[in-house]
């Protein structure tokens, strides 16, 4: 959205293509560190930014995922999943990441069902009921830490020791409904209808063991939406696009911001930064195309 | 035919809200449950709706889980 005011501000002709406005921060129920909002809940900051991107003319078309980028002659031409085609001189990527899955059975057709990844909305369905937390870093240990405080029993599955902050840690093992299993894998996701158990097992000892759970919160971390430009551009190891300090690939006119992005830091506020760059970056590249 | 449109959330579920706000913008008048305060509406989400998840919105057979867009779209004729 950054990327969208500062192109229009350049008089662009700015697109703004999205599955949806504002991403990994709707997730988010506090944000304390986005300068100007000593507090502010993710999405009215996603509905303030939405706000602003209106006051210009940019068009937004949402809904749409872009399944598809490839370089012609003029430009690029993006493909959406539902059809759509869309020219452009220059391109900013600024997909960011969505929720890894465990790819377990069960997991898929259990989702809504008992599987879910966003504690935040479906925790309270699950009052009064068994649930396994799935991952053991600080977002693993958030929704342990609210789903102690209504569930029934809550157990927390790691493939590792807790990666979280220890602040967090100490925190939810004082619960006396937690029983945490780190180091142990899930198997599989059981269930009819619903979610009714899972199948987890000791990395060491290799015992399986079955939970009796009603829910299953999936916390293990985020992969990046780039798997549309795999092949126009350059990815890393973790699948991120490679950019340099001016939000450049390696393709000209194609640019990347944000947490989809080789950027170290993944937060708001640089998010945000690396789109405004990105569009004057696009904008300074533009400029010398017409010269 | 008139039918009832039926929207399940909970009050921190951010995807509520945009699947409310989506309505909202194409005029399209339904009903809100909300399933933390009220328990029938939990257990009606539960059983008729078949739904652990929210946003869960129910019209006539149709069930939509999570706020999709381009389902809400198709099924809604918009």
């Amino acid at each position: 959205m950054t990327a969208a005011v500062y192109a229009a501000r350049k008089k662009l002709n700015a697109l703004l293509l999205s599955h949806n406005i504002g991403g990994q921060v709707l997730w988010t129920s506090g944000v304390e560190n986005y300068m100007g909002y000593q507090f502010i809940e993710g999405p009215e900051l996603m509905e303030r930014f939405r706000e602003q991107v209106q006051q210009f003319p940019i068009d937004i078309r949402t809904g749409e995922k872009v399944s598809s980028l490839s370089r012609t002659n003029d430009g690029f031409e993006l493909t959406t999943d539902g059809g759509a085609r869309y020219q452009a001189k220059a391109v900013i990527i600024a997909t960011g990441k969505r929720p890894r899955q465990l790819n377990v059975p069960g997991e898929e057709r259990l989702r809504g069902r008992g599987v879910t990844y966003c504690a935040t909305c479906d925790g309270p369905l699950f009052a009064g009921e068994n649930v396994a937390v799935i991952g053991g870093g600080n977002s693993a240990l958030e929704a342990v830490d609210d789903m102690t405080k209504i569930a029934e029993q809550v157990y927390l599955v790691s493939l590792t020791p807790l990666t979280g902050d220890q602040i967090l840690i100490d925190r939810v093992k004082a619960a006396s409904n937690l029983t945490m299993y780190l180091e142990h894998e899930v198997l599989e996701i059981q269930g009819e209808a619903r979610v009714e158990a899972i199948r987890i097992r000791d990395l060491k000892s290799k015992q399986e063991r079955k939970l009796l759970v009603g829910g299953v919160f999936i916390e293990i971390g985020l992969i990046p939406n780039s798997e549309a430009f795999r092949r126009t551009v350059r990815l890393n190891s973790l699948g991120e696009i490679e950019v340099n300090c001016s939000n450049e690939t390696a393709v000209p006119g194609l640019f990347a911001a944000g947490d989809v992005t080789n950027v170290p830091e993944k937060q708001i506020v640089v998010a945000a930064g690396e789109g405004a760059k990105a569009a004057l970056q696009a904008h300074r590249y533009l400029q010398r195309l017409t010269r | 035919m008139e039918r009832e449109i039926r929207i399940y959330t909970t009050p921190t579920c951010p995807y509520c809200k945009m699947a409310k706000n989506f309505l909202d913008e194409h005029g399209i008048k339904y009903r809100e449950f909300n399933i933390v305060e009220d328990k029938a509406a939990r257990e009606e989400m539960k059983s008729k709706c078949k739904s652990l998840a929210v946003p869960t919105i129910c019209f006539g057979s149709e069930v939509i889980i999570g706020f999709n867009e381009a389902e809400l779209r198709q099924k809604l004729g918009l």
